[in-house]
């Protein structure tokens, strides 16, 4: 009985192993390249060269960015992962700044958002409004809680999220070029900021 | 039984979901849109297909007090071999079903179709069986996440053909139990007008 269940445990887990050892490259590869194309699609055109990975440290938490540079060497922009906490679980969003802290464009790269509702933030109508969205300007948050971000009908929690998530990542722009924070408050637009930075950064870490 | 029965009666007489109601979990959760359901049908279809095939082949050996765990564990590792290829090989479709994958292994339809047909049948019958209940299962969950994401986001696979909001209930669990239900009833009119 107990050899017959080893047998087949021993069996299972090597063809796992196998099977992972196969699938590895082409997984990597795969996230690697979607990784690099969420990269380009939110940074200016000039951007040729992208660099490694880099990670900073905000607020409690570790954030990863990428700099990337246009062909005579010089910066032109920076894509910053954020990880606000949304509805259905966190939401990973790449926000691309231009050399000027303007935000250029942002794209989400995972969420589990109710379909039909949140999960239309990965839809133009709702994203569109982010691109050329000056920080020092316009106010992260949504029109409900007196800031400028036209909510997603119906799903404030996964707007307040999104808005929240490119607030912290204006600050970590600001912690990565070393100037003092732009917003008094990143999680200005969350009904309880210290619970939902808490939250965000636990997941960022627990990655 | 012919083999095309085999098939044919996991789509009709032994639907998994309209007729024997197995597999609620996955039903409910993942028709949220016809994709959605499609994939899940699909994903489950070739967990049940694998899972059939080696559990009759192995089902000799198994002594009757450990069947369960070993079943299970079958599943189970068909179901990560599954999670890795289509990570590898289909990053977008993993996406959306990412959750729901490893929910396959606690799908009581696999289990149960391992204990009522795989363990006492051939590797070719298993298979068909596995193949028909799959099917069965596919058209269902694409049925049911169609008339969701027809009512409640107003489009068919994506495809949107009425402007704005449908009814936003439907795509949330109350209205994935409203329209199970009257599938239900209606796949029993149909079904029971054609036994007559």
């Amino acid at each position: 009985m107990t050899v017959c269940l080893l047998a087949i445990c021993l069996v299972c887990s090597g063809l796992l192993a196998g099977v992972y050892a196969l699938t590895k490259g082409p997984i990597d590869a795969a996230a690697k390249a979607k990784n690099e194309a969420a990269i380009k699609e939110v940074l200016p055109e000039t951007a040729v060269t992208i660099e490694e990975e880099r990670t900073v440290e905000y607020n409690g938490g570790t954030y990863t960015y990428n700099l990337a540079y246009d062909e005579k060497g010089e910066v032109v922009g920076c894509a910053i992962n954020v990880i606000p906490v949304g509805f259905g679980g966190p939401i990973i969003i790449k926000v691309g700044f231009d050399k000027n802290g303007i935000i250029w464009n942002t794209k989400v790269l995972s969420q589990a958002e109710t379909p039909g509702l949140g999960a239309k933030c990965v839809e133009p109508a709702f994203s569109e409004q982010f691109k050329g969205w000056n920080p020092a300007e316009k106010k992260l948050s949504v029109k409900k809680d007196g800031g400028d971000v036209d909510a997603i009908t119906a799903s404030t929690i996964t707007s307040r999220a999104y808005a929240e998530g490119l607030a912290v990542a204006t600050n970590v722009l600001c912690a990565i070029a070393g100037t003092p924070m732009l917003l008094d408050s990143a999680t200005g637009a969350s009904p309880s900021p210290e619970d939902a930075s808490a939250e965000s950064s636990e997941v960022e870490t627990s990655k | 039984m012919g083999k095309f029965q085999l098939i044919t009666k996991g789509l009709i007489k032994e639907n998994p979901t309209f007729v024997l109601l197995l597999g609620m979990c996955p039903t409910l959760a993942t028709t949220t849109s016809a994709i959605n359901g499609m994939s899940m049908g699909l994903a489950t279809l070739f967990v049940l297909v694998l899972s059939n095939m080696a559990i009759s082949l192995t089902a000799p050996y198994i002594p009757d007090k450990v069947r369960i765990p070993s079943y299970i564990v079958i599943i189970a590792t068909f179901v990560t071999l599954l999670q890795f290829v289509m990570q590898a090989y289909v990053p977008d479709i993993y996406e959306t079903l990412g959750l729901f994958i490893p929910l396959i292994v606690v799908n009581c339809i696999v289990l149960g179709r391992a204990e009522a047909f795989a363990n006492k049948n051939g590797v070719l019958d298993s298979a068909l069986d596995g193949l028909g209940i799959g099917l069965g299962f596919t058209c269902s969950l694409t049925v049911l996440g169609l008339v969701r994401e027809i009512l409640g986001s107003g489009s068919a696979f994506g495809f949107k053909f009425i402007e704005g909001d449908g009814i936003l209930a439907f795509v949330l669990a109350p209205g994935a139990f409203l329209a199970l239900g009257y599938l239900i009833v209606i796949f029993k009119k149909l079904t029971s007008k054609k036994a007559e």
